[in-house]
């Protein structure tokens, strides 16, 4: 082999694996003396040489429940394209506000990882979409036969105009109320299949008179506070006039809202007095070892209750009023303009958007897979009852997690629940949402 | 010999060419030297602030990148400080500024005199009280954040002392404050200054506040006292010698003679301290976040929330420029008077 051929061998490697940009290829193709037909020919050659390169995978999933299961994403994509050297580029922080923040940093500057996860709907539109980020995987959605794989909510989710822009992996419920049995049974409540906003002020009432706090809380989370706001949103107005609220169309200092603050208010007469101080997964805790008597949380505070073998103490119930409801928190990836591999991170989309993937990936995550083709026997008691709640009930888009409302939105929710846990004034609560809601324009 | 005398001959020569050489190459040494640091300070520091100063006054509200200049400029800034929670930061700031100080200030100088006492070890216990400035704010928060939790931290410790048992026999309530997660926020300056009736929120001092600005001055009152004992290394024998041959006590030393000559020490103490405060988030970040219904916010953690969380660029932008306004206000003039002294 003459120098030559092995420097373009070697370039047409580089092209292939990504090492090597476009502008950097016809460089070094003209030093070699190729014309520019002759490069771009060199380039496809490159390209669908055999799935070789890297693939850079960016994600919040770094605790011990979720790095196994972004691993198994990862397994499955090794299993058909092993030559890919897969780059996990997660950064850690609870509900990924850092990783955000090192997102947005990187697609500002113009280099985008290979793929990245969000939540599907606003977070996914205004962040992402909106501002060019994204590719549109209308393709994908056809050749997979996602349109039908996945339930309507969740392909309107990922569409814009037509087009849709992302993949779901996995969905949590995010209107999960968690009990601790023996607590309870100390105060004698009995709680069954659902529990209403008065059968709960009744339990708390019982349990508050044994000394124990009713509620606990974690609002160093910012997102905890307005996640209990929003269930108490659905159980006050119903899951049909929920979304009515986000669009507009229902004011945010009307009836509905307001018995919802003033239900969230009484709440908060039973929770523990040094929420401010503790993480949502402290909260969970307090009710795991009996410190407390109920939490309300997404179903992630399930891989807590496994995690310290609680299964037989800690029951589960929809919150209070809002049986019926299934609240979305859905992970899904997207595909970046520009992405540096962008054939290897479509086969990515393709790998955890299939049945098989999604279920070795949901139980480890403590989700149910997106698909509803999936088969749950081997998931957990909770899991098969929250998948046949997404089956049937009302599915629903959380704004704490930002699929209902806008970033600017859901940062002015969290705001205003947070000032609400001290002041309980729901005329200043109603106003900044009112405010908020006119800034969106 | 002839070699010899051919350099001693030689050396003038030899010695002038290069000297001329050499004066107007060191003549443009300095400059080649300065100017890729004062390149990258132009456009690192000086070009980012007018960027960042460019943002706050733009309509950039998304991820998508709007560099359009707002109708009216300064909107953004009308935004920013009618909001609620950004005159709480702006309060927090204030509070935590002023008794961060008060206590580093004080600790470091009573540290400072008890140390010049020539107490045994002293060196052993200069080292002991100046190892916290060492560590990391994110170390102090979280360690301070275990001890001011009200149900694990000192507030055990009190109890496990038998404190609590000893009040009880005086008919008084248990010491369990509830330090960070306090809600409380003490006074209100709007009660006693009716012009201020404008300002949607208390301004008072946020019970959470005071716990952070204990373990703010734990950290850095050894510092304080390492200026101090600096200074008072500086202060010669001879004025001591001569106070006490007047009969001065120890207590009329200090407060005579000793600490007022300390005075452009508190002064540095102060300023650098200061900026220090007042750019805070690291240490409050680890240790109380933004706290029980904002007390222990403050401007930087907004910047966070508002540029990441939100994508509120221009109002991150504008409350990062406020931020700088605060910190210069406090710097300018002693960088002013730094600079008349040179």
């Amino acid at each position: 082999m003459t120098s030559q051929n092995r420097e373009l061998s070697d370039l047409i490697a580089g092209i292939g694996s990504g090492r090597v940009t476009r502008r950097d290829a016809l460089k070094r193709g003209a030093a070699l003396g190729l014309s520019v037909p002759a490069l771009s020919m060199a380039m496809k050659l490159g390209e669908t040489a055999a799935q070789s390169g890297s693939l850079e995978i960016f994600s919040w999933w770094t605790s011990p429940g979720e790095a196994p299961a972004l691993q198994s994403l990862f397994d499955s994509y090794a299993e058909l394209y092993p030559d890919v050297e897969i780059v996990n580029a997660a950064i850690a922080g609870g509900g990924g506000g850092p990783a955000q923040a090192v997102l947005q940093t990187r697609l500002q500057g113009g280099n985008p990882p290979d793929s990245w996860q969000t939540h599907i709907g606003r977070e996914l539109f205004d962040g992402y979409v909106n501002a060019g980020f994204t590719e549109a995987i209308n393709d994908l959605y056809e050749s997979e036969g996602w349109l039908e794989a996945f339930p309507p909510a969740l392909v309107e989710g990922v569409t814009v105009d037509g087009n849709q822009y992302a993949v779901g992996v996995g969905v949590h419920r995010g209107n999960g109320y968690w009990y601790n049995r023996e607590v309870l049974a100390n105060a004698g409540v009995e709680v069954g299949e659902t529990l209403s906003f008065d059968e709960f002020v009744a339990a708390a009432d019982a349990v508050a008179a044994t000394g124990v706090p009713a509620v606990a809380l974690g609002s160093a989370d910012g997102f905890v506070a307005a996640q209990y706001f929003e269930n108490e949103l659905i159980s006050a107005v119903g899951p049909e006039n929920y979304p009515k609220y986000f669009s507009g169309e229902l004011a945010w200092d009307d009836d509905g809202a307001r018995a919802a603050a003033a239900n969230f208010a009484k709440a908060l007469e039973y929770v523990n007095e040094d929420h401010s101080a503790l993480p949502w997964s402290d909260a969970v805790a307090m009710v795991i070892e009996g410190r407390a008597a109920f939490n309300s949380m997404g179903d992630w505070a399930y891989g807590e209750v496994v995690a310290k073998g609680a299964q037989d103490v800690v029951g589960w119930v929809s919150h209070p009023g809002t049986a019926g409801s299934f609240v979305l928190v859905v992970d899904c990836f997207t595909l970046p303009v520009g992405a540096p591999n962008a054939e290897n991170a479509a086969n990515w989309l393709k790998v955890i958007g299939s049945k098989s993937a999604q279920e070795a990936f949901n139980p480890l995550k403590g989700s149910i897979p997106a698909r509803l083709d999936a088969d749950l026997s081997g998931f957990s008691e909770y899991h098969q009852w929250s998948g046949a709640s997404f089956a049937a009930d009302a599915l629903l888009h959380s704004a704490a997690h930002g699929q209902a409302a806008s970033p600017a939105f859901k940062q002015a929710l969290y705001d205003a629940a947070l000032a609400f846990l001290v002041s309980k004034d729901v005329d200043t609560f109603a106003m900044t949402l009112v405010d908020a809601q006119s800034s969106e324009g | 010999m002839a070699t010899l005398t051919t350099t001693v001959r030689d050396t003038p020569v030899a010695q002038d060419a290069p000297r001329a050489g050499r004066f107007s190459f060191s003549r443009l040494l300095a400059p080649a030297l300065l100017t890729p640091s004062f390149l990258a300070i132009v456009v690192f520091v000086y070009g980012f602030i007018g960027f960042t100063l460019w943002v706050s006054m733009s309509n950039w509200r998304t991820n998508r990148r709007d560099l359009s200049l707002h109708d009216p400029l300064y909107g953004v800034y009308q935004d920013l400080l009618n909001q609620a929670r950004f005159q709480i930061d702006l309060r927090n700031t204030f509070v935590f500024t002023m008794i961060f100080l008060l206590l580093a200030v004080a600790m470091g100088l009573s540290l400072a005199i008890l140390l010049d006492r020539h107490v045994p070890a002293s060196g052993f216990f200069r080292s002991i009280f100046l190892f916290p400035y060492a560590l990391s704010f994110i170390t102090t928060g979280v360690a301070w954040r275990w001890l001011f939790n009200p149900t694990t931290g000192i507030n055990t410790l009190v109890d496990q002392l038998g404190i609590n048992s000893v009040l009880g026999w005086f008919g008084l309530g248990p010491f369990a404050p509830g330090w960070i997660t306090d809600p409380t926020v003490h006074g209100d300056l709007r009660n006693w200054l009716p012009f201020l009736d404008g300002v949607k929120v208390q301004l008072g001092i946020p019970a959470a506040m005071v716990a952070v600005t204990i373990a703010a001055a734990w950290q850095l009152s050894g510092f304080a006292m390492a200026m101090y004992l600096a200074g008072m290394g500086m202060i010669s024998n001879e004025v001591r010698e001569a106070a006490s041959l007047d009969g001065a006590s120890p207590w009329r030393l200090y407060r005579d003679i000793i600490i007022p000559l300390l005075k452009p020490i508190t002064v540095s103490i102060l300023i650098i301290l200061g900026h220090v405060s007042l750019k805070i988030f690291d240490l409050i970040y680890a240790m109380s976040g933004k706290g029980p219904g904002f007390a222990t916010d403050v401007p930087g953690i907004f910047v966070f929330d508002k540029m990441f969380g939100a994508q509120q660029y221009n109002l991150g932008a504008a409350a990062s420029i406020v931020m700088l306004f605060l910190v210069s206000v406090v710097i300018v003039p002693y960088l002013a008077r730094q600079l008349k002294d040179l």
